[in-house]
């Protein structure tokens, strides 16, 4: 495939402004976005893939395009290469839009590094300040302490709440992790637990105990994709990516809702392109930075019923040889490692080692077709960046 | 038998960034009000506040005084903390926005789902006040 005439650049706005002391970095991004809108006669909610680089405040894409109001994204793309990073977004827009990933792409540049520079009201000493603290909803979240634990465990205790979800059927995830955990001899936790030993683990955000949560380990991963042409002259098992989705998920001017990620819509782009149903599928690599995120990636992706996670994972469910949905069988973040707290890369290394049949033999499950990695990347209980891929073996 | 542990130090409230586009609610903040974002154009107020409409775009957006009632949406009482247990909240206003918070000066054992809420202020370090909220009399 070729992206030679298979997309248009069809919205281009300027900012004609050289000196902004009275709009923040964020709201020039939004103003571009409204000068293009305006100039291509299209409308925010067409927008359906978003390019940002470096200059745009906060964490990747996501705060600003929960900032900014995009609801319809399901395609997103931060590469930061300096200022030639627009310039690379043109192609990767244009090759998303060829693959029929997207067809309205929002490419943003704004900032005000001359005000910033002058210090005073609208600016500051010593150019801009990067991460966290630049994204237009810092100053209304960091006072709160928020942290990954208890942003996440909000969620649960909105779970709970709604849906009469358990500790108990949250303590079965990190039970099933050990029990796959003990086979590998690379798992930083190889032994076995229970449900009483998660519930009498320590409480660190409630109602999230300490075994509830991933352990922290250095480490890394690295992956080849390559095209089918190289895959064939290779000799090893073809693990073909079959389906892919991605989607944001934000606080949404307030219109907060803790019941569900954002795989409630990579979900089923992912499955729609891949031309399968949940129920397919053999193998699951599924997030657990915490046990709560297993089962609600677990809802939203379609192996059960929204609410019903809590009966779906209890009693072994996620055991592989016992239950029905084999999952993380390398032990997951929750017994084995999250390197550099990062656990989306070994989420797809061992559903590639399951398609290929190279998992350990006490957890490699029998004729390993078709396997689902699926990721929640940021905080569940503000905003993430969900990721499924399919993948099946040739 | 050990030692009773010492208080630990009152968790530090870090003062927010004030950009050229929140400026008005950080005075007002200073005035103990509670501002949120309210759009002329399709009537849904919001939060965090924007200088437009972050569901129809609209820049006909004005700011609104929150009467500080609020229910508890959701919450965790954090214990890995350096600076003893505290509580982040979700806070549905009774204008309608739903912000984070720290639920603050009450028995955190009390906290429910659905409990009523109001607006208290804290100092931050060098900065506006902080809204914060603590339960309901």
């Amino acid at each position: 495939m070729s992206i030679k005439g298979k997309a248009y650049v069809m919205g281009a706005f300027e900012h004609p402004t050289r000196e902004a002391p009275d709009k923040s970095t964020p709201q020039l991004h939004a103003e571009c976005m409204r000068g293009a809108l305006a100039d291509a006669g299209l409308k925010k909610d067409d927008i359906d893939g978003y390019f940002c680089a470096g200059d745009a405040p906060g964490f990747g894409a996501m705060s600003m395009a929960d900032y900014l109001g995009l609801r319809n994204l399901r395609h997103m793309d931060s590469t930061e290469t300096g200022g030639s990073s627009y310039l690379l977004h043109v192609g990767h827009a244009a090759e998303a839009i060829a693959a029929g990933k997207c067809s309205v792409a929002l490419i943003t540049l704004a900032g005000k590094p001359l005000t910033e520079n002058r210090g005073g009201p609208g600016g500051g000493r010593g150019g801009p300040p990067r991460g966290f603290g630049t994204a237009p909803e810092a100053a209304f979240e960091m006072p709160y302490g928020g942290t990954t634990h208890n942003q996440y465990a909000m969620c649960a205790t909105r779970h709970m709440h709604e849906f009469g979800t358990t500790s108990e059927q949250l303590a079965w995830i990190k039970v099933a992790a050990s029990h796959h955990a003990q086979h590998n001899p690379h798992a930083l936790l190889r032994e076995v637990v229970t449900v009483e030993d998660v519930l009498a683990s320590p409480m660190i955000a409630t109602p999230l105990h300490r075994m509830d949560c991933c352990v922290i380990t250095d480490g890394g991963g690295a992956l080849l994709v390559t095209s089918p042409e190289v895959a064939r002259q290779l000799k090893r098992p073809l693990v073909k990516v079959i389906g892919a989705g991605e989607a944001p998920k934000g606080t949404y001017g307030g219109k907060v809702d803790l019941t569900y990620s954002g795989a409630v819509w990579s979900g089923p782009k992912a499955f729609a392109e891949a031309g399968i149903k949940p129920s397919d599928i053999k193998y699951a690599s599924i997030y657990d930075s915490f046990t709560i995120t297993v089962l609600m990636q677990i809802e939203d992706l379609g192996f059960c019923e929204k609410g019903q996670g809590g009966k779906f994972v209890a009693d072994g469910n996620l055991i592989s040889g016992v239950g029905k949905l084999p999952f993380n069988t390398d032990g997951g973040g929750l017994c084995n490692n999250h390197p550099t707290n990062r656990g989306g890369i070994t989420k797809v290394i061992e559903a590639v080692r399951q398609l290929r049949g190279e998992a350990h033999p006490k957890v490699q499950v029998k004729n390993c077709d078709l396997a689902i990695a699926h990721g929640t990347g940021g905080s569940l209980g503000t905003r993430h960046g969900a990721a499924t891929v399919i993948m099946e073996r040739e | 038998m050990s030692e009773p542990k010492p208080a630990p130090a009152a968790r530090r409230i870090s003062p927010p960034a004030v950009s050229v586009e929140t400026e008005k609610f950080w005075q007002a903040a200073a005035a103990g009000k509670l501002l949120y974002g309210f759009c002329l154009a399709c009537h849904e107020p919001h939060y965090y506040p924007r200088s437009f409409c972050p569901f129809c775009f609209s820049e006909r957006v004005e700011w609104r005084e929150a009467s500080g009632n609020a229910t508890v949406y959701s919450y965790s009482i954090m214990y890995r903390s350096q600076t003893g247990p505290y509580t982040i909240a979700y806070v549905t206003l009774a204008e309608g926005p739903r912000v984070m918070t720290n639920l603050v000066d009450c028995d955190f054992k009390k906290i429910r789902i659905d409990a009523a809420a109001k607006l208290v202020w804290k100092p931050s370090e060098g900065g506006p006040p902080v809204p914060f909220f603590t339960l309901a009399p």
